[in-house]
Order: structure tokens, then C-alpha cells, then sequence
């Protein structure tokens, strides 16, 4: 078998391994923009005390949804989620701690 | 069979450095957006003068940036899964679209600098000006080098020069762009639609 049988071979197998059609992913670009009409909504209707955090687990949802599926991690090797989400986590962590310092969470 | 054989350039864990250096790379990033949108909820409320975030934020306006911005995400995806399948036509037609959608987000965003600048918010009228221009201005550079990335690929495929296996060049830019995607959603959510 030569290297380019077996690289098309493998990009086919690859593909599968991706796990997402193209009607699958539109389904999730769908899902994403249903997520964005109900977060602009927020701002004009009155979720009372569920508008931060409603706003804040939207916000989480479309996060995951994108990195997950549109970005593969959900389906990669997972040294590649520990890459991203140790860089991620180690932000969060930071700049929580930096704006804590600043009391603005007590605002 | 392991992704190792997949790409090329494997290393001695069996993924692909390319690609481990890609998610290293967005990792970093994360800090670099993290304290660019941490200083803007430290000071957003700090205007001594000009005009208040509320005054000035076009809701509506944005929200359907952030759709055109969310929607070139699916187009780059559907771009990657067309260069696994090894269709050139439609891999440079989705990079192409992904292209266009992203320059007209930069459109919008060019719009929007210039109606809040006329209402009076310049880059140093307050702490709220200076943190805001800052981050979303960061974030459009970075949609920028996205379109001139993909731009430069469409160009290159048109004159078959790929250094490399051309799905995983795609990938990698594709992961840059789903990047700055998500740092939209946050930005969106953070700085437009939560009131001070």
C-alpha cells in the first residue's frame, strides 16, 4: 500500500471518527442560534432573579456546544481538552481571584 | 488506526504536534482574553464622563453580528469536514463563505466604533471607553488575522502549493476561528447583555 492509499484510507476513517454529519452540525449551528434569540430576549423580557444566571448557563451551553462539536474536542485525542481547558481553568481561576481582590463580587 | 497516522508530523505521544501546539497556543489565549475581559467588568461602570454603556449599545445591531459570527463557525466546520473528504470545490467555497461572514462582522464591528465614537465615547473619555475599545478591538484584530488566514488558504489551494496535508492545515485554522467564536459568545453575553 503506498502513503497516499493509506492517507486517504485513514482521512475517510478520520471523518467517521469525527462522528458529525453535515446535517449534524447544522443541527447544532441551529441549537447555537436558538441559544443566541433566547439570551437576547433577556433584554426585553423580565426573567426576574433567573436573568444572571439564566444568561450565564446560556452563555456556558453555547461554550461547550461550539468547543465540543464545531472544534472536535469532544471526539479528539483528550490530551487536547486537557490543553485547552488546563489553560482555560487556569484563567478563570486567576482572574476570578484578581477581580475578587478587587471586591467585585461584593459590589 | 490512531490519529497519529492520520497527520503527519506525529509525535512521541502519537497526536500530532501541529495540532497539540494549536490547543497549547488557545489555551494561552484563554489568559490573554481573561484579563482583557476582567478589566472590562472592573471598570465598565467607571464613566466620569461621556456616555454610559446603556446609552449607547445597539442591541438589536449586535445581535445580529454575533449571529453572522456564529453562523461563519458552521461554515468553517462544514469547510474542515469537506477537506477530510478531499472535496477542493466545496472546501473552498465554505472557506470563502467563513471569509465573507467573518469580514462582515468586522463591517459591523468598523460601524459600531464609529456611532460610538460620534455619541462621544473616544478611547480615553473614560476607564469604561478605554477597557471596552481595548477588548472588543482585540477580539477584532483577531477575526482579522482570521480572514487574511483564510483568505491566504483559498489562494493557496488555488495554486495547489499546501505545505502539508490539507486537511489538517484547514483543521488548524479552523480551530483558530471556532476560537475566536466562543470568546464572542463570552464577550456578547458579558459586556452587552448584562447591565451594569
Amino acid at each position: 500500500m503506498t502513503t497516499d492509499t493509506t492517507h486517504t484510507a485513514t482521512s475517510a476513517e478520520h471523518s467517521e471518527n469525527h462522528g458529525m454529519s453535515t446535517a449534524g452540525y447544522i443541527r447544532i449551528a441551529a441549537i447555537l442560534a436558538a441559544i443566541t434569540a433566547l439570551e437576547v430576549s433577556t433584554v426585553y423580557i423580565d426573567f426576574g432573579p433567573f436573568f444572571l444566571p439564566a444568561l450565564l448557563i446560556m452563555m456556558a451551553v453555547k461554550f461547550v456546544m461550539v468547543v465540543s462539536y464545531f472544534m472536535h474536542l469532544k471526539f479528539d485525542n483528550k490530551i487536547f481538552s486537557l490543553m485547552f481547558y488546563a489553560g482555560l481553568i487556569l484563567a478563570v481561576g486567576v482572574y476570578a481571584a484578581f477581580l475578587a481582590t478587587f471586591k467585585f463580587f461584593i459590589q | 488506526m490512531t490519529d497519529a497516522v492520520v497527520h503527519g508530523h506525529e509525535s512521541s505521544t502519537g497526536i500530532s504536534n501541529v495540532k497539540l501546539g494549536m490547543w497549547a497556543f488557545l489555551g494561552s489565549e484563554c489568559l490573554l482574553f481573561g484579563g482583557l475581559i476582567s478589566t472590562y467588568m472592573l471598570y465598565r461602570g467607571r464613566v466620569t464622563g461621556g456616555p454610559r454603556p446603556a446609552q449607547i449599545f445597539d442591541i438589536p445591531f449586535t445581535s445580529v453580528s454575533s449571529f453572522v459570527l456564529l453562523m461563519s463557525s458552521l461554515t468553517m466546520v462544514l469547510a474542515v469536514s469537506a477537506a477530510h473528504k478531499n472535496e477542493d470545490r466545496k472546501t473552498n467555497l465554505w472557506l470563502t463563505v467563513t471569509a465573507l461572514l467573518g469580514a462582515t462582522f468586522v463591517g459591523g464591528q468598523v460601524y459600531e466604533f464609529t456611532a460610538f465614537y460620534n455619541e462621544g465615547l473616544g478611547f480615553s473619555t473614560s476607564l469604561f471607553g478605554s477597557s471596552f475599545y481595548t477588548l472588543t478591538g482585540f477580539h477584532g484584530v483577531h477575526v482579522t488575522v482570521g480572514i487574511i488566514m483564510l483568505m491566504a488558504l483559498v489562494g493557496i489551494f488555488k495554486r495547489s502549493e499546501v505545505p502539508g496535508k490539507k486537511a489538517e492545515v484547514v483543521e488548524m485554522i479552523g480551530l483558530y476561528w471556532h476560537f475566536v467564536d466562543i470568546i464572542w459568545i463570552i464577550i456578547f453575553t458579558l459586556v452587552y447583555l448584562i447591565p451594569v
